[in-house]
């Protein structure tokens, strides 16, 4: 119902939208829920387990029973809601319809449905609990559902940065901001609200002699002239190390398009102080029936009434253990509401709501009206009741500080008794101080006060001078309260509205056993889900305390964690997209190998041909072997610009590649190249690749392409850690040079045309520098394929355009670009290794390299290599395998003896690389297998059980291919 | 002999202008890495300075003369910039060529530095011109230089791509900001 000539929305802004299909209307202003209660909606949801109709509790965002999907976007707390024309929202949680819920039958059931129904109910047949229980169970109860696509909208993170946060712009965040600016701190101000002012948005209340609401306003513009940045619809969501905030924005409320804006971004504030002024949340008081929809929390009611002219019906009550419930009751009187009663459960108390019905000594019993209120029954003084007839229910039993962010790093709240709350411990989050209700202090002069002095503290403590301002002229109320957590008597009194949780589960889980609070929590999943107990944590485990015996703070909360509220996966996952997942690394050919037709492999975050498809090929098993052959018979051409190029260079660098290569590098010639095989420090192989001299203090090393980096960090740990006097430095260059192999007896004609000069005669394993077209390039003569081979660099600005010329003058000999595939064969064949083989577990001892550990030399990991573990005779070692058969052999397949049973007891090894050799016309492998080296042509099985792979090998060599290397020495 | 034709990094991918931001590629012409040895700082300074008139940048600094341009680039290392190195630098520290590792892109505009509070997760406000981080955009190692009116922004070469897609993208998304008023 609406409440003419009060509010403060925007009347001459009508908006209509829809809620579960009926049109209705609200103004600029509204939200959600005050437009539905505007429209005199009163069921706005159904609950969790008994599917009991539900209202609106609260005005912010500690709201449990108010949650609506709106658009794919489910649990939208539709008080948080900025309403819009259009807005289309659904109820959730209900079949078939918000009024007539099939699932509230759960209801009826509600005696065998209590706290641990779960564990008891479902116990066996056991398998039925993945087939039936829990799909069944998960159907029935629930709050909304996932539409199962992925957002449309942009969502983004960013990152900020302060001197001061201040977080939450009440009274106090808004005096922190301003005392620190003016001292020239450089401050952030976030509130979750659209509008600064924090409570003084719901009250009827002067500060510095104008409307609360005004002076917020004005201070807020008064904050950004001195450059504060004020950060609306921002909810801090928490606390973290080193002065770190997490904080979600609502760049644009769910429903609206949001254009090329993102719809939220989740921040990352990094602030060298903080102020905490998130104020305090009320709390309920747990009688029967509570949960009827009209039954809200007294300053939520106060806040519908006076900030959105709104009200739940003509006639309302207030029930309220406290003095702040009376000013819900005067402001309902003041708006032209009739207040049938103020019920405070103090005998004692004093009537500060003017000219109402005051019941001192009452307490409301039960709540009636399944579809709405209708009436409440009281008890009073002396064993007296009654009855009033009522539209609206405002109750209070006290406010609870927002301790959440100070819990965040694991201090735990402190017990207040004069509040009947907990307040933040001292130093709770270091950097952090909290100001205002969030420590207690209640009234709003106080909190003014206290935010000053704590902006004042924070600028001093980042070395600023700040002084206190004047102070504004505000009231300032003292809570006065006497706690009352429930009122005694039959039924069921709710206690958590979000998850169906009542008094007697409490109880119940006490005298199962479950008397600690965090047992208490999970067997009844009180304070569980979206609202995270804010509204019911306290009630809930004073209900504990007094069942067990113990008092309150022995009886201690559970732990609040991040994130305060909740915050979409789309917002925190922003930055990880899409393509922005992972950067992607593209070679100098991507472009011109993609038209030629080639699919991409990722390796690293590279993208490599994996083969060049010709016409007529249908399977990439064609195209590569076809390209293996073109490299054996005539010349192929490859792109390797992906392997780790690494140059170390000074006059002590061939000291330091002794150190971590196996051999011996400070012995090579300049213009020779080595192979070199890198360890761990604990022995097991890192990496191989080749160190070429380029001059007597240059080096260039190549490492793989998927070990790149971690050779990169290694090498500069140990220049670093031990060698930080050694005469030498280094750097990657792998990005500078697009590199070529050209392999196959026909290469040296292909190479050498493109040379300004003939290469004359460069040897196996020789390098030097040479020129292209005028341009400087490096020519190595190496080979990864067993032919004669030669790879050439030049700066990457180059590499397509040398692709071409090395391709033109390869297909004019019938040669032509090899991709991954054919790369991989043909090592395969050669039993060359990479990163299958390496693979972290194995030592030079098991790849038959241990003659490589130069025997008079130190190296990093030479220690640890020569442990017994390591070079015992049953390790499992590099062997070849050769498969007889159609069946192709599968990398991840294990080796057993022949007749052996294959189960992992009889395991003797297992294969790491596998393919069909064009050259050998002959299935071959390569894997690790015990004592291998000594059981050269024994046949095995190898079985693969996930893929039914049941076939024989032969136990070789692993280089299955001119294993004496005539053909690429030459 | 044959003829080698430079390819561009951005091919197509820049400029881009998005709202008040505007993102091209800048040539910074030749580019190599210094790192002299183990104290021999002194005297690559010195040699610097003799050569091309900048001296060796302090941590997070700039040093410019003429068209060379020093840009301290990590732990004992620096990025001279604009000009070929002058061999007798070689005598003190490891010089190599990475003209064709890095490229580099200028973002302009009122709105730079949102744009890259999106993606880099140090405070850029105070960089100024003669500043320069290595730190982070996305998942990219990256340097940022302050230039007057903008940043530079220094990428491997092979993520040119994502580096373009990755700022394009969060410049679109402050202009989409700056339109909702």
């Amino acid at each position: 119902m609406r409440i003419e000539g009060r509010g403060r929305v925007d009347r001459g802004t009508p908006l209509r939208f829809r809620f579960d299909g009926r049109e209705m209307e609200g103004f600029g202003g509204d939200t959600l829920a005050s437009a539905l209660m505007g429209a005199g909606v009163g069921v706005v949801g159904r609950s969790f387990k008994y599917h009991r109709p539900r209202g609106v509790l609260t005005d912010g965002s500690a709201e449990p029973n108010a949650l609506v999907t709106i658009g794919d976007e489910p649990n939208i707390r539709a008080t948080m809601q900025p309403l819009f024309h259009g807005l289309q929202a659904v109820s959730q949680n209900r079949w078939p319809s918000l009024g007539f819920d099939l699932m509230a039958v759960n209801d009826l059931a509600a005696p065998f449905l209590g706290a641990g129904f779960y564990y008891k109910t479902f116990m066996w047949p056991q398998r039925f609990w993945e087939r039936l229980y829990e799909p069944m169970i998960r159907r029935a109860a629930g709050l909304g559902a996932l539409s199962g696509k992925p957002p449309e909208e942009h969502y983004e993170t960013a990152f900020a940065f302060c001197d001061l946060l201040v977080i939450g712009a009440g009274p106090a965040g808004l005096m922190a901001a301003l005392t620190a600016a003016q001292a020239g701190a450089e401050v952030i101000l976030c509130d979750e609200d659209a509008a600064p002012g924090g409570r003084l948005l719901a009250e009827v209340e002067d500060v510095g002699g104008v409307a609360g609401h005004l002076w917020a306003a004005g201070m807020a513009e008064r904050l950004r002239g001195l450059g504060v940045r004020v950060m609306p619809r921002t909810t801090v969501t928490g606390a973290y190390d080193q002065g770190t905030y997490g904080a979600l924005e609502q760049v644009v409320p769910a429903g609206v398009h949001p254009g090329g804006a993102p719809r939220e971004c989740f921040w990352r504030i990094a602030a060298r102080r903080a102020v905490l002024c998130t104020g305090a949340l009320e709390r309920p008081i747990a009688f029967r029936d509570n949960d009827r929809p009209g039954v809200m929390l007294a300053g939520a009611l106060r806040a519908y009434v006076n900030r959105w002219g709104v009200a739940p019906g003509r006639r309302v009550a207030v029930f309220g253990n406290n003095d702040d419930a009376h000013r819900t009751a005067r402001d309902a009187a003041a708006a032209g509401l009739k207040v049938v009663a103020l019920v405070d459960s103090r005998p004692d108390a004093v009537n500060l709501a003017g000219d109402v019905p005051f019941m001192p000594g009452w307490q409301v019993t039960q709540a009636i009206g399944r579809g709405g209120l209708r009436a409440i029954r009281l008890a009073g003084p002396g064993g007296r009741g009654r009855m009033l007839e009522v539209d609206g229910l405002g109750v209070s039993g006290g406010w609870n500080p927002s301790v959440h962010l100070t819990s965040h790093m694991g201090a735990r709240p402190v017990w207040d008794p004069g509040l009947a709350a907990f307040v933040p411990s001292e130093a709770a989050v270091p950097g952090m101080s909290v100001a205002g209700s969030a420590r207690g202090r209640m009234g709003t002069a106080a909190c003014l006060r206290d935010g000053a002095e704590r902006g004042v503290e924070a600028a001093g403590e980042l070395g600023l001078r700040a002084s206190m301002p004047d102070l504004p002229e505000a009231g300032d109320d003292l809570l006065r309260l006497r706690a009352l957590w429930a009122v005694p008597g039959k039924g069921r009194a709710w206690v958590d509205f979000q998850n169906d949780v009542t008094v007697k589960d409490v109880r119940q889980a006490a005298s199962e056993g479950y008397g600690t609070v965090e047992h208490m929590k999970r067997y009844t999943t009180q304070g569980m889900a979206t609202d995270q107990g804010k509204s019911s944590n306290v009630v809930a485990l004073a209900l504990l305390a007094q069942a067990t015996g113990r008092d309150i703070p022995g009886t201690g909360t559970t732990t609040f964690r991040p994130p305060f509220v909740p915050v979409s996966i789309a917002a925190m996952g922003a930055g990880g997209r899409g393509k922005r997942f992972a950067p992607e690394r593209r070679t100098t050919t991507d472009a011109l190998s993609r038209a030629m037709g080639a699919p991409m492999i990722e390796a690293g975050l590279w993208y490599r041909s994996a083969y060049f498809p010709r016409e007529g090929e249908t399977t990439w098993r064609q195209a590569c072997d076809r390209e293996v052959r073109m490299v054996r018979q005539t010349v192929g051409v490859c792109e390797v610009s992906t392997l780790g190029k690494i140059a170390v260079s000074g006059p002590e660098a061939g000291r330091f590649l002794d150190l971590v290569y196996t051999n011996t590098m400070s012995t090579l010639a300049e213009g020779r190249v080595r192979y070199g095989l890198m360890l761990r420090e604990d022995g097991h192989v890192m990496d191989d690749g080749t160190v070429s001299r380029l001059s007597a203090h240059d080096f260039l090393l190549t490492t793989t392409t998927a070990a790149a980096g971690q050779v990169m960090r290694h090498l500069d740990f140990v220049q670093q850690a031990y060698a930080p006097r050694m005469a030498l430095r280094l750097v990657s260059v792998t990005e500078h040079w697009a590199q070529f192999a050209v392999a196959g007896p026909l290469a040296r004609g292909v190479v050498d045309g493109l040379l300004d000069a003939p290469m004359g005669d460069l040897p196996f394993m020789g390098c030097r520098a040479v020129t292209v077209g005028g341009v400087g390039a490096r020519l190595f003569r190496i080979s990864f394929s067993g032919e004669l081979g030669f790879e050439i660099a030049v700066p990457a600005r180059y590499g397509e355009s040398l692709f071409r010329a090395l391709l033109g003058r390869a297909e004019a000999l019938g040669g032509g670009a090899y991709g991954l595939e054919a790369l991989n064969v043909l090592r395969i064949e050669k039993g060359f290794l990479t990163h299958a083989e390496m693979h972290g577990r194995v030592t030079a001892f098991d790849l038959g390299m241990h003659r490589m550990i130069a025997p008079g030399k130190d190296c990093i990991g030479k220690a640890l290599a020569s442990r017994p573990g390591l070079v015992a005779e049953d390790r499992e070692m590099l062997v070849g395998l050769w498969v007889a058969g159609d069946r192709a052999p599968l990398a991840g397949a294990h080796l057993f003896a022949e007749g052996a049973s294959p189960v992992s007891e009889n395991d003797q090894g297992y294969v790491t690389s596998a393919c069909w050799s064009p050259t050998l016309e002959q299935w071959l492998a390569l894997g690790f297998l015990k004592n291998g080296r000594a059981r050269q042509g024994e046949r095995l099985r190898m079985v693969d059980h996930l893929r039914r792979l049941d076939v024989a090998c032969n136990v070789a060599e692993a280089v299955a291919f001119d294993p004496d290397g005539g053909r690429m020495r030459g | 002999m044959v003829d080698l034709i430079a390819s561009d990094p951005w091919a197509g991918l820049l400029p881009v202008q998005a709202g008040a931001a505007r993102l091209e590629a800048v040539d910074p012409g030749p580019l190599a890495l210094l790192a002299p040895w183990p104290r021999a700082e002194e005297a690559m300074n010195a040699a610097l300075r003799a050569a091309h008139g900048p001296g060796f940048p302090a941590p997070g600094r700039i040093e410019t003369s003429g068209a060379a341009r020093a840009i301290w680039f990590g732990r004992g290392q620096a990025l001279l910039a604009g000009v070929v190195p002058d061999p007798s630098l070689r005598a003190h520290g490891l010089v190599e060529d990475q003209s064709d590792g890095w490229v580099v892109a200028r973002l302009t505009g009122d709105g730079a530095l949102d744009v890259l509070a999106r993606l880099v997760p140090v405070d850029l406000r105070r960089l100024g011109p003669k500043g320069v981080v290595r730190t982070m955009l996305g998942h990219m190692n990256v340097a940022i230089l302050g230039t007057s009116g903008g940043v530079e922004i220094l990428a491997f070469r092979s993520m040119a791509g994502t580096l373009a897609h990755e700022i394009a993208d969060a410049m679109r998304a402050v202009a989409g900001r700056a339109a909702l008023g």
